[in-house]
Order: C-alpha cells, then sequence, then structure tokens
C-alpha cells in the first residue's frame, strides 16, 4: 500500500516537474517577446509610416519624368532643440511650395554657442503621418552626426521629393527635425 | 463525511512549527496565504496613508503640507503600492488558501517554491519604499513609468525601484505557475475542469495572464535601465529610440493587469452570491467562457491608454471597437450574478453585502470605463480626475471590495470564529458611504477639466475636492476598524460550524472541519 503510494507520488512528480518546465518556457518566451516589440514596432512604423519616420532614397532612383505639375503641395519646415544642446537651429525658408515628383533642396542653419566642440543628431519627423511613407530625402544633414567647433555656424542642405502617390487630400505637410545632444550616449 | 477532519491520525502527520522560524520555513498552503493577506493589509494600510497625504494635500487649493516633488512620489509610490502590493499579493493569498481546499488537493504543487515566491516580496517592498528615504525622493514619474520622465530625467533611485519591479515580477510569475500547476495536477479524482468552482477557473485564466505578461513588464524596466545606463536608446529619439513605444510595451503589460486585479474577484462574487440567494449561480459555463473572453481580449486593447499619443484614425477606431467589445462578456457577467439573485431567498450577512456592494458600485466603474474608450471623448477625459475615478471605481469597490468579501465569506473556515455580524455592517456602510463620498465628486471634477497627477489646482475645483478627501479620510479609517474586526475575528469569537453558511456549497464548506485542519485532503475526497 505505501509502496504504491510513494510510487504514486514519484509519478506525480515528474509529471509536475514536466508541467514545470513547460510553463517554465512561458515566461521566457514573453520576456524575449518585450524585447521582440522593439524591431516588430519599427517594422510596423515603417510600413505604415506612423511615427512620421521619412524614408531615405538615392537621387538616381528618383524618376524625373513622374512630376506632377498639376500639384502643388506646401511644405513647412520646423526646427527645434533638445535639451543641453546649446545650439541655435532654424530653417533658412520656413516653407516651400512643391510639385510631387521633383527634387528640391532647402536649407537649415546652425551654430553652436558651446566653447567646445559639440556633437548632435537630427531626428525628423513628418505630419501628417499619411504623407511620410512618401517623403523621401535623397541628401539630408540627418542621416549622419553633426559636429560642431566652438561657435561654428553651418548652413546644412536637405534634398528631398515627394512621391507623386501621396494622397490626394494632402495640400500641406510639414518637417520637423529635432537635435538632439548625443555625447551622453558616444 | 461531515465530520470531515480528513487527518489520517499516522505518524507523518504533524501540526505547525512553532515560533518565527515556522512563517520563514513553511511550505504550507494555509500559512503561506496567511503570510500573503497579511502582507497585503500592511501595503493597503501603508498604501493608504500614502492616499492620505495626497487627499490632504489637495484639501485645499495651493500648496499646504508637502512639497510637489514629493507630492509626485505618493501618488506614484501609493499606485505602484496598491497594485503590486495590497490587491495582487492579496489575489495570491486567497489562492493560496482556498484553491488546494475548493479542488481537493493536500497542499499546492510546489510548496517550496512557494515559500519563495512570498518571501522576495517583503524584499521587494522595502527596497521599493526606501527611495522615498534616498538623495533626490522616491520614483515621482507616476505608477505608469513613462519614459523619458523615468529615464532621462528620474532620480537615482529609480534603479531601486526597477530591481523592485523585477522582484515582484519573479514573484508573481512563482506565483502564477504554482497556480496552474496545483489546478491542472492536483484535481481530485472527479473534479473535472468544468466542475472546479468560477474562483479556481478565474484564478487559472488569472494566473495564464500573469505569466504572458508580467516578463513583458521585467522586459520594459530592463530598457529602462540600459537606457539609463549602458546606453541604449530604446526609449531616446536621440539614438533613434521612440518614447511612444514605451507607452506601447508599458500598456501591452498593463491592460492584462487590468483583468490580473479583477478577475479573481469575479470568481470570488461567483462563489458568495449564490451563498446567499441561495440558488446555484446562473450560467456556470457562460461564465468560464466570458472570463476567457475577457482575458484573450485583453491583450488586444492595449492602446486605448493612449488615445492622446497621435495614433492614426484607424488605430483610434480598432482600439475604441475592441475596448467597447469586452463590455459584452462583462455584461454577461453582471446579468448572471443579477440573475442568480432574481427570485433567490437573498439574505444581508456582511460577505453578501460586499458582494452586491461590487457588483453595483464595479458596474458605475464599468460604465465611465465605457466612456473612457470612446476615442473621441477620450481626449477630453484623458489624464483628468474622470479617470482616477473610474479606476478606483473598479479597483476599490470592484477587486479590494471582492477581497473584502472574500476575507468575511472564508474567515470562519480559516480561523474557526464567527466575525462580528454588526461590526461587519458597520464596516460595510461606513466603506461604501465614504467611498462614494470620496470618488464619485472626481468624475465631475474630471469633466470640468481637472488634472491628474497634481498637487495645487484652480480653486474653482475646491468643493468637491474638499468633500472628496472628507471622503477619503472616513475611508481610511474604515480600514483601520476593519484591522481590528480582523484582529478580534483571529483572538476569538462565536465558534462557526462545518459549514458554516446555510447555503455554502463547495469542498472546502462541505467536507472539510472548521477551522480548516493544518492539512487537508491527504486522501483525495469524493466528488459528487
Amino acid at each position: 500500500m505505501s509502496e504504491q503510494k510513494t510510487e504514486q507520488s514519484a509519478d506525480k512528480k515528474s509529471i509536475t516537474s514536466k508541467k514545470l518546465f513547460k510553463l517554465v518556457m512561458i515566461p521566457v518566451f514573453m520576456f524575449g517577446f518585450g524585447f521582440a516589440l522593439v524591431p516588430l514596432y519599427d517594422v510596423f512604423c515603417n510600413v505604415t509610416g506612423l511615427n512620421g519616420k521619412t524614408g531615405r532614397v538615392e537621387a538616381a532612383m528618383v524618376d524625373q519624368r513622374e512630376v506632377d505639375v498639376s500639384r502643388t503641395i506646401k511644405v513647412k519646415f520646423l526646427a527645434n532643440t533638445g535639451t543641453g544642446l546649446p545650439w541655435q537651429f532654424k530653417p533658412v525658408v520656413t516653407e516651400m511650395e512643391v510639385h510631387p515628383g521633383q527634387i528640391y533642396e532647402a536649407m537649415y542653419q546652425v551654430s553652436s554657442s558651446a566653447d567646445k566642440v559639440t556633437v548632435g543628431q537630427a531626428v525628423p519627423s513628418v505630419s501628417p503621418t499619411e504623407a511620410s511613407l512618401h517623403f523621401n530625402k535623397t541628401e539630408c544633414f540627418c542621416f549622419s552626426q553633426q559636429e560642431l567647433a566652438a561657435n561654428e555656424t553651418r548652413d546644412m542642405p536637405l534634398r528631398f521629393v515627394i512621391n507623386h502617390k501621396i494622397p490626394k487630400e494632402i495640400a500641406e505637410v510639414t518637417l520637423s527635425y529635432t537635435f538632439f545632444n548625443i555625447e551622453k550616449s558616444m | 463525511m461531515t465530520t470531515a477532519t480528513t487527518h489520517e491520525g499516522d505518524h507523518h502527520d504533524h501540526g505547525p512549527a512553532t515560533g518565527l522560524m515556522r512563517w520563514v520555513t513553511t511550505t504550507n498552503h494555509k500559512d503561506i496565504g496567511t503570510l500573503y493577506l497579511w502582507l497585503s493589509f500592511i501595503m493597503l494600510l501603508t498604501g493608504g496613508a500614502m492616499a492620505m497625504v495626497i487627499r490632504a494635500e489637495l484639501f485645499q487649493p495651493g500648496l499646504q503640507l508637502v512639497e510637489p516633488q514629493f507630492f509626485n512620489s505618493m501618488t506614484t509610490m501609493h499606485g505602484l503600492i496598491m497594485v503590486f502590493g495590497a490587491i495582487m499579493p492579496a489575489f495570491v493569498g486567497l489562492a493560496n488558501w482556498l484553491i488546494p481546499m475548493m479542488i481537493g488537493a493536500p497542499d499546492m504543487a510546489l510548496p517550496r517554491m512557494n515559500n519563495w515566491s512570498f518571501w522576495i516580496l517583503p524584499f521587494a517592498f522595502t527596497m521599493l519604499a526606501s527611495t522615498l528615504f534616498m538623495e533626490g525622493g522616491g520614483p515621482a514619474f507616476g505608477w505608469t513609468f513613462y519614459a523619458p520622465l523615468s529615464t532621462t530625467f528620474a532620480p537615482d533611485s529609480t534603479d531601486f525601484f526597477i530591481f523592485a519591479v523585477h522582484m515582484m515580477g519573479i514573484s508573481s510569475v512563482m506565483g502564477a505557475i504554482n497556480v496552474i500547476a496545483t489546478i491542472l495536477n492536483m484535481r481530485a479524482p472527479g473534479m473535472t475542469l468544468m466542475k472546479m468552482p468560477l474562483f479556481v477557473w478565474t484564478w487559472l485564466i488569472t494566473a495564464y495572464l500573469l505569466i504572458a505578461v508580467m516578463p513583458v513588464l521585467a522586459g520594459a524596466v530592463t530598457m529602462m535601465l540600459t537606457d539609463r545606463h549602458f546606453g541604449t536608446s530604446f526609449f531616446d529619439a536621440a539614438g533613434g529610440g521612440d518614447p511612444v513605444m514605451f507607452q506601447h510595451v508599458f500598456w501591452f503589460f498593463g491592460h492584462p493587469e487590468v483583468y490580473i486585479m479583477i478577475l479573481p474577484a469575479f470568481g470570488i462574487i461567483s462563489a458568495i452570491i449564490p451563498t446567499f440567494a441561495r440558488k446555484p449561480l446562473f450560467g456556470y459555463s457562460s461564465m468560464v467562457y466570458a472570463s476567457a473572453s475577457i482575458a484573450i481580449l485583453s491583450f488586444m486593447v492595449w492602446a486605448h491608454h493612449m488615445f492622446t499619443v497621435g495614433m492614426p484614425v484607424a488605430g483610434e477606431l480598432y482600439f475604441m471597437y475592441a475596448t467597447v467589445m469586452i463590455s459584452v462578456p462583462t455584461g454577461v457577467k453582471i446579468f448572471n450574478w443579477v440573475t442568480t439573485m432574481w427570485r433567490g431567498s437573498m439574505t444581508f450577512e456582511t460577505p453578501m453585502l460586499f458582494a452586491i456592494g461590487f457588483v453595483v458600485m464595479f458596474t458605475i466603474g464599468g460604465f465611465s470605463g465605457l466612456m473612457l474608450g470612446v476615442a473621441p471623448v477620450d481626449t477630453q477625459y484623458h489624464d483628468t480626475y474622470f479617470v482616477v475615478a473610474h479606476f478606483h471605481y473598479v479597483l476599490v469597490t470592484g477587486a479590494l471590495y471582492s477581497i473584502i468579501a472574500a476575507f468575511y465569506y472564508w474567515v470562519p473556515k480559516w480561523t474557526g470564529h464567527m466575525y462580528d455580524e454588526t461590526l461587519g455592517k458597520i464596516h460595510f456602510w461606513w466603506s461604501t458611504i465614504a467611498v462614494n463620498v470620496l470618488f464619485f465628486p472626481q468624475h465631475f471634477l474630471g469633466l470640468a477639466g481637472m488634472p491628474r497627477r497634481i498637487p495645487d489646482y484652480s480653486v474653482q475645483f475646491s468643493e468637491f475636492n474638499m468633500i472628496s478627501s472628507l471622503g477619503g479620510f472616513a475611508f481610511g479609517l474604515a480600514q483601520v476598524f476593519f484591522l481590528y474586526i480582523v484582529i478580534k475575528t483571529i483572538k476569538g469569537g462565536e465558534k462557526a460550524t462545518d459549514i458554516v453558511w446555510e447555503g455554502a456549497t463547495g469542498l472546502e464548506f462541505e467536507q472539510l472541519a472548521s477551522p480548516a485542519p493544518y492539512h487537508s485532503f491527504n486522501t483525495a475526497p469524493e466528488i459528487k
């Protein structure tokens, strides 16, 4: 009787430990899933254009024959500076009228009032988000970090093209840049 | 089997050890349940004291008592302590006490892990509370700890907060694994899944939610930690990250967490109402399916907490419809409880009063939740006192009321003593009047535009805030009175019968003595 009982409980134990192993795998997997949300989020934003992240294209890829002169879209330029970066950052021209499909050049100006070398990274954002899928840049100061010497002023070009597939109802696009201090993370 | 004690009286049988080491080394589910319940009571009073600081500061406009930074750490710590320290451990404590007795098991499946998962918690909360005394103050970014407030701009003590959350998460996951293993492996022969009491069912579903989302929270705080110290940029736009993503990750945990705090309450109410209506629960299987669908839906609605971050209309529509859809299974539950009471021979002992209070006031919280779920109006309600009123109705008069109801309902079984019915009724009416004076005016404050988490406010909000604070003090005092009732009941009282309540059903009432023996169901009971 007691032998049978121990056998039974040993049996029960192995069932329990198998179950335990399976159950422990769920939190382990979900911990990984938490981190997997990061790339998933980026992919999702890229596909849908959420987040206002702009695209990058090579100038040679842009088909200049697809210029749609019948449409005019107003592009507004904004500039912000994040905390801890003693820079004055502004667009040279605050707005432009553009035709979809054609490459335009805009200019931003940044000047440092620091007494040492400072490094910043510009992060773009396009509003409305539906436009961001169609707003592409062939050249941008945001493609790389900007290093400014003490009291240096610099004009920074930006070449962009709005894809002619941009939804019809969009008549105005706002492009905003924020410069962040990235010395801490370097 | 009316004489109940399933002790076989053989030499293996022993009572509890004596002294402090009994509690440190115990692997007994009843002891651990008691420890959890006491921890949660202590945390309730601690978090409650913080709420008193908040309400005292808000009694009048202007800054009177505390610094704004300290006020913010009070709101933060109040939220964290109540969610992770009071509500969740109380449900785990109830699960420990009740699940083995309800399914006819001798103990939890993994008793040593059970001990460990409890004893992590006092250390976690000591660490969390100690941040209040550190340089720079405790966490002051709200219990939702949105980045970058909790990364770039947070006090140094945030790292202690992060590790405290890690420890709570580990404890919850271990507790949940234990519950699942117990329910799936330890049921008495004949106790099929669809015969299990609803408290066991809802806890099984809750436990799966816990092991699915607590690790995501652990991931979120780990990302915060590496952002703060190891140069990553998960939530930092400068390095290509996105602070909005923090909100997505947080609420992917946070919304199921809401149901973690309410599903066991549904189970408790489903046990109490049939007893005092003297009718079997109406729609048992629909209750099971409703709980399961609430759990599944809870993974798909998280972004309704962040309608104002700038989401495309399609996203707002989806999250709005999905959110409002949850009211269907929840409505099934409310209607089932009401139908159970319909034409029953009802009596109104204290547990029943708290259960009915739950049904009524949880429904009020559910309705304000529906309002918040509607995206276009949420733009106005977002981050106002309307939200505060909503989630306090579902968490205080919802989750907390169910825990109090569970205490009154099962305490005769635990201690062998009946509580004092008069005191219990006073506790109910005192709490219920106070809690409505406390939270109902906050709806009006929110609709009028008073933002949450602020130590000062415009003068037009003065009257409602004063009323709310008075209700708050009364409600706080009522819970100190509850502490007295708890101690009085443990120390003595009228002897409880084995069945305790005339209409009670379930193995713990039908087959065990009161108080329940230290070891129960060493041989499996017979399930009819």
